[in-house]
């Protein structure tokens, strides 16, 4: 066996960081915002198999982006984590931030105990009794963790369609509406890149429901919302106004290796056309 | 590809001790004088689901030790479960069945069919069989809605995990065959969901008459039945004003028939 190279860790920290970032990048994005009634994850994902979008608890849910085999693994282990948490003490006891813990230890393991960190995003959302209530955690590939409020978009363009959803995003939208700001957003991907309701995946957490509060939204009821958002008044939402703080909370991340690419090249694309103007 | 996507398959590896099935079985038979005993369950099918309903009685040798309890659940979105024999094992293999269900939906993005379903409860309480042979015994009944075949279905279990499906209409637990008489009498093809709930409350109110394990309608507490509904819709309890209604009216109805409806002779 032949001694390696020395590498500082500064190098290595960064060579990883820079390939996981390309690998989250060359995936398309999925976005997670609040509503008036829950939390709502629509992905660019034309599989009706496959799914970014998935049920962890009661009231939690999770989305992912980057390589699939990754991050099924992670959803897999924080299904476990959250069964084996409920039936032994409550099912009250299973929270987001505990999850966002574990997941956060596992990738921060992952990250610089092995040379190929996970090339994966995610967010992690929990519906709470009122909009105030609600949280969300995105965790990135080396298990930093930022507490968000409002609205999170990742992987792929994320800047641009995270620049769209600032404005089009405002505190306490009905369903229909944070529909059509998320496919808006999605749609900033490329210039010209027109989403219909077959190739998105969407997910509710609905704290209406009872008990599991995880539903997907099927094609149709996606399209009826959208329909029924363009009927409300194209003009109407997205004044801009309610970013929610989101951006403001980033300063909360634990590590950072993904803050260069949080804050450099915000704007640009989404420049083009700010608000849906698609009546 | 370890664990997979039973729940319990993933307990027995990460923690073993929570699993009833791993406890160390009493050398002694233990006496059913200390621990609450369950007692009356009826079932009954209707066109399109599957009605369930369960007395709130608990009791310890001859005392009354609990007058509320509930022995109904919701197992999954489409089933329902429902236990008699000893309260603590039982209520501890529904919550675990309720786990079991809904990891393996999470898991593997969809349900199991009402027969894995009902196999899958089959394992669990044959892994309860030497408690059982310690006096420790749970019966449970499990019922839910068919989407092949547009139905409710019943299942019955023994102490060996054997498994029964059961046609119409199906008790167990002590005031069982109490309720199986009424059952027989009143159960008809054809029943609406509502007089479904009715039998069901008649049943138990017979089984209560008889059976000093079963406890009737209290309506000086009012204390009613649980009863529970899975058709195309889901599970559904009964809210209790609906439930008081229909106990109301069966206990006002005793008053001039205190044996219940009789039923034709021909």
């Amino acid at each position: 066996m032949s001694m390696p190279f020395y590498v500082a860790p500064e190098q290595q920290a960064k060579d990883k960081a820079d390939y996981a970032r390309k690998g989250i990048a060359r995936g398309r994005s999925v976005v997670v915002l609040q509503y008036d009634d829950g939390i709502l994850f629509v992905a660019d994902n034309p599989s009706r198999a496959l799914h970014k979008i998935s049920e962890i608890y009661d009231r939690i849910g999770f989305a992912a982006v980057g390589k699939y085999n990754e991050f099924e693994n992670l959803r897999l282990a924080g299904v476990r984590y959250a069964d084996v948490t409920g039936y032994q003490y409550d099912r009250a006891d299973v929270t987001a931030r505990g999850l966002a813990n574990a997941y956060a230890q596992t990738l921060g393991t992952i990250f610089t105990e092995s040379i190929k960190p996970y090339e994966v995003e995610l967010v992690v959302a929990e519906a709470g009794e009122g909009a105030a209530t609600d949280q969300m955690y995105r965790l990135t590939f080396d298990g930093s963790v930022a507490d968000e409020h409002g609205y999170v978009a990742m992987g792929g363009q994320a800047e641009a369609v995270a620049a769209a959803l600032k404005d089009a995003y405002s505190d306490g939208m009905t369903l229909a509406a944070a529909l059509r700001a998320a496919v808006h957003a999605l749609e900033q991907q490329d210039s010209d890149r027109h989403l219909e309701a077959t190739a998105l995946e969407a997910a509710v957490l609905d704290r209406t429901r009872e008990h599991r509060l995880f539903r997907r939204l099927p094609p149709a009821r996606i399209e009826q919302l959208l329909a029924e958002a363009a009927a409300a008044g194209g003009e109407g939402e997205g004044d801009g106004d309610g970013a929610g703080g989101g951006a403001a909370d980033k300063g909360d991340q634990a590590g950072e290796s993904d803050k260069g690419g949080e804050t450099d090249g915000g704007t640009g694309p989404a420049d083009e056309s700010p608000n849906g103007s698609t009546t | 590809m370890s664990p997979g996507s039973s729940f319990t398959d993933f307990l027995s590896a990460y923690s073993p001790d929570l699993l009833p099935s791993r406890r160390t079985v009493p050398a002694a038979a233990i006496g059913g004088e200390e621990l609450r005993h369950g007692t009356t369950i009826v079932a009954v099918t209707f066109p399109g689901g599957v009605t369930m309903a369960g007395d709130r009685r608990a009791t310890a040798g001859n005392v009354i030790a609990q007058r509320d309890i509930e022995k109904v659940f919701r197992a999954d979105e489409f089933s329902a479960i429902a236990i008699a024999g000893t309260a603590g094992i039982g209520i501890e293999l529904v919550r675990l069945f309720q786990v079991q269900l809904e990891h393996y939906e999470k898991m593997e993005g969809r349900t199991l069919s009402l027969e894995g379903k009902a196999n899958q409860l089959a394992t669990m309480i044959r892994g309860n069989l030497p408690m059982a042979m310690q006096g420790l015994i749970v019966v449970p009944m499990f019922a839910g809605y068919d989407d092949e075949r547009d139905g409710g279905r019943i299942f019955s279990y023994d102490a060996a995990g054997g498994r029964y499906e059961e046609h119409d209409f199906h008790s167990i637990g002590s005031g069982s065959v109490f309720a199986r008489g009424a059952l027989k009498k009143l159960w008809r093809a054809g029943l609406s969901p509502s007089d479904a709930a009715l039998v069901c409350v008649q049943a138990l109110y017979d089984a209560a008459d008889d059976d000093s394990a079963t406890g009737g309608p209290d309506l000086t507490r009012r204390i009613f039945p649980v009863i529970a509904s899975v058709t195309a819709d889901g599970f559904r309890r009964l809210p209790d004003d609906e439930v008081g209604a229909l106990a109301q009216s069966v206990v006002d109805a005793r008053f001039d028939a205190p044996d219940g409806p009789p039923a034709p002779l021909r």
